[in-house]
């Protein structure tokens, strides 16, 4: 669905990507794990047209991805869920998810895809008429999901959906993902906490220093041994 | 309780045209002048909050919008003869001294070239943002200015348009402001306000949800200044008599001033605030004039009422950063709910 080849992206001199490909299949979960300043968001911002890559390529269901303007992403079928949440802060809940669907013009659907995400963050529906800016911070991750949700995505990005939330709370941010992906959404990932993301993934990248250093199913990574040491910490895996 | 709502709001429709007949009727010219007044500043208000409010776009380029209006809806319903007296030094470019349009289309046409020239404008100017923006826009108000300062043949140059028919009268101007705030009142709860807000609040998420961003600020900007333009004209033609000095940037900052008041971002409390400030402007002209209290004589200083503005800008600023209204809006919901004291059905804040 979505394929990068040998993307290299530079800021001025110092190259944070050094030949990237990687691939994400429909239907499938595809997660991109790897430390601080290994390149995730680099990537992440050259897929949605935010820097300008030096080379390779970005081909969406055989589109050139460069090609399409950064508000079209969404009329495309690609919905992003922001690093840190991005909510619209002096909306209501309800507003930020109608902005969700703005490239949309089908109201009836609009309203039924709305019933969908009250049935998934039932949490939104309480808070529907509550300023955005006054949620919690996982709430506030819960309405960045649905708002991107609003747009009828077929490729859904995210990036570091567990930054600053409770374990708890992380927990149900991942259990909504694995629901959302069950109901047939493709997802690409894009996460520090590893242990998390490749508990779900279906494919798993590891990035180190602007490459690939791994590739593999979620679980053959999880077995790893260098992953264990370098993202998992030999204790997390000991105790399953 | 929608067909209720929309009772009332023609029952305050009709109460409002019922007080501008008995005004009419009644009151002295300088008392109608000042209600007219209010009526421009609420379209004055209502555009420049659109755009900085709403849009969240820091611009200072309004005088030049009303710059535009004003000129043209003058020169469109100037008499021939009076443009021949005006146009002394340099004769007046041949179609326009002999062209003239009933004041209505004058208006119209005011506010569509303000709206072109907003345009023109906007396209390069919002690329940039904040600050910059504001610079940008106030240089371009004041490139306005100096252009209509030196094009003696179409605009008089410095000496500027006297005569100009006084068309304006308290109909056009509650009329006006009236459509204004409905058809502004009715775009911000579109999807196009929506979007709006949107860019306001966050660019770089708005994007991502797959607004134009650039689309709908240009949107913004040049219905913005439609409106300064129709607003331009009606006070070019309220006063008659306009000259390029009108529209130095104080202008603008009278209309900053009724915004920030009344919070940026709220229609109800642009309304509100254009009111106060401009019956408050012409009750405290006491203070421009000299002074005696017991045997102490305080000579009069002009623009001493100025200071209390300013004074009061401070101090809403500091103290009271929403303005009066905040990004809120009075509805008759909030209305319902106060009387009934219970919270709103749909939950969340009274308004």
């Amino acid at each position: 669905m979505l394929k990068i080849e040998n993307l290299s992206v530079a800021y001025g001199g110092i190259e944070a990507l050094k030949g990237i490909s990687l691939e994400v299949e429909e239907g499938k979960i595809v997660t991109l794990v790897g430390a601080n300043g290994a390149g995730k968001s680099t990537m992440l911002r050259s897929i949605v047209g935010l820097v300008k890559p030096k080379a390779g390529s970005i081909t969406y269901q055989g589109k050139n991805l460069f090609a399409v303007k950064r508000h079209d992403l969404v009329k495309n079928g690609i919905a992003l869920v922001p690093e840190g949440r991005r909510v619209f802060p002096d909306m209501t809940v309800l507003e930020n998810l109608k902005i969700g669907a703005f490239t949309r013009k089908d109201h009836q659907e609009i309203k039924a895809d709305l019933e969908w995400i009250y049935t998934l963050f039932p949490r939104l529906k309480e808070r529907e008429w509550q300023a955005a800016g006054t949620l919690s911070g996982g709430e506030q991750q819960m309405l960045a999901v649905g708002r991107a949700l609003m747009s009828r995505p077929k490729l859904l990005m995210m990036d570091e959906p567990s930054l600053g939330l409770a374990p708890l709370i992380i927990k149900d941010i991942f259990n909504i993902i694995r629901k959302i992906h069950s109901q047939g959404m493709t997802i690409l990932l894009i996460e520090q906490n590893a242990n998390a993301a490749l508990h779900l993934a279906d494919v798993g990248y590891v990035i180190e220093t602007g490459r690939i250093t791994l590739k593999g199913t979620g679980k053959e990574l999880l077995d790893n041994e260098d992953v264990k040491k370098a993202y998992l910490g030999e204790s997390v895996v000991a105790k399953k | 309780m929608k067909q209720k709502k929309t009772l009332l709001t023609l029952i305050a429709i009709l109460i409002l045209f019922v007080f501008v007949f008995i005004a009419d009727q009644t009151l002295d010219s300088y008392k109608m002048r000042i209600l007219n007044l209010c009526a421009i500043y609420v379209i004055l208000g209502l555009s420049m909050n659109l755009i900085n409010g709403f849009t969240g776009l820091f611009s200072l380029g309004h005088a030049g919008f009303m710059a535009v209006g004003a000129y043209t809806t003058a020169i469109l319903t100037m008499p021939d003869i009076v443009k021949t007296q005006n146009f002394f030094m340099t004769p007046m470019m041949k179609p326009l001294d002999t062209l003239h349009v009933p004041f209505f289309l004058a208006l119209l046409a005011g506010g569509i070239l303000a709206g072109v020239v907003g345009y023109l404008i906007g396209a390069p100017a919002l690329r940039l943002r904040g600050d910059y923006l504001a610079i940008a826009t106030l240089g371009f108000a004041e490139i306005i200015r100096v252009v209509f300062t030196n094009t003696q043949s179409i605009t008089n140059g410095a000496l500027g348009l006297k005569g100009i028919p006084v068309s304006t009268n308290i109909w056009w101007t509650f009329g006006l402001a009236l459509v204004t705030v409905l058809i502004i009142g009715s775009l911000i709860n579109s999807s196009y306000g929506r979007a709006f807000k949107a860019i306001r609040e966050d660019e770089i998420a708005a994007e991502s949800m797959g607004i134009n961003l650039f689309k709908h600020k240009v949107i913004a900007f040049t219905i913005g200044a439609f409106f300064a333009g129709i607003g331009g004209g009606l006070l070019g033609s309220l006063l008659g008599t306009i000259d390029p000095l009108m529209f130095r940037f104080f202008l603008t900052f009278n209309v900053l001033l009724i915004i920030i008041l009344g919070g940026m971002g709220s229609i109800t409390g642009t309304i509100i605030s254009a009111i106060i400030i401009t019956i408050g402007g012409e009750a405290l002209r006491f203070l421009d004039e000299s002074m005696t209290i017991g045997s102490l004589v305080i000579p009069g200083i002009s623009g001493m009422r100025m200071v209390v503005f300013s004074a009061l800008l401070m101090i809403v600023v500091i103290f009271f950063n929403h303005g009066i209204m905040g990004t809120k809006e009075f509805t008759w919901d909030g209305l319902f709910a106060k009387f009934a004291k219970k919270p709103l059905a749909k939950g969340g804040n009274k308004q």
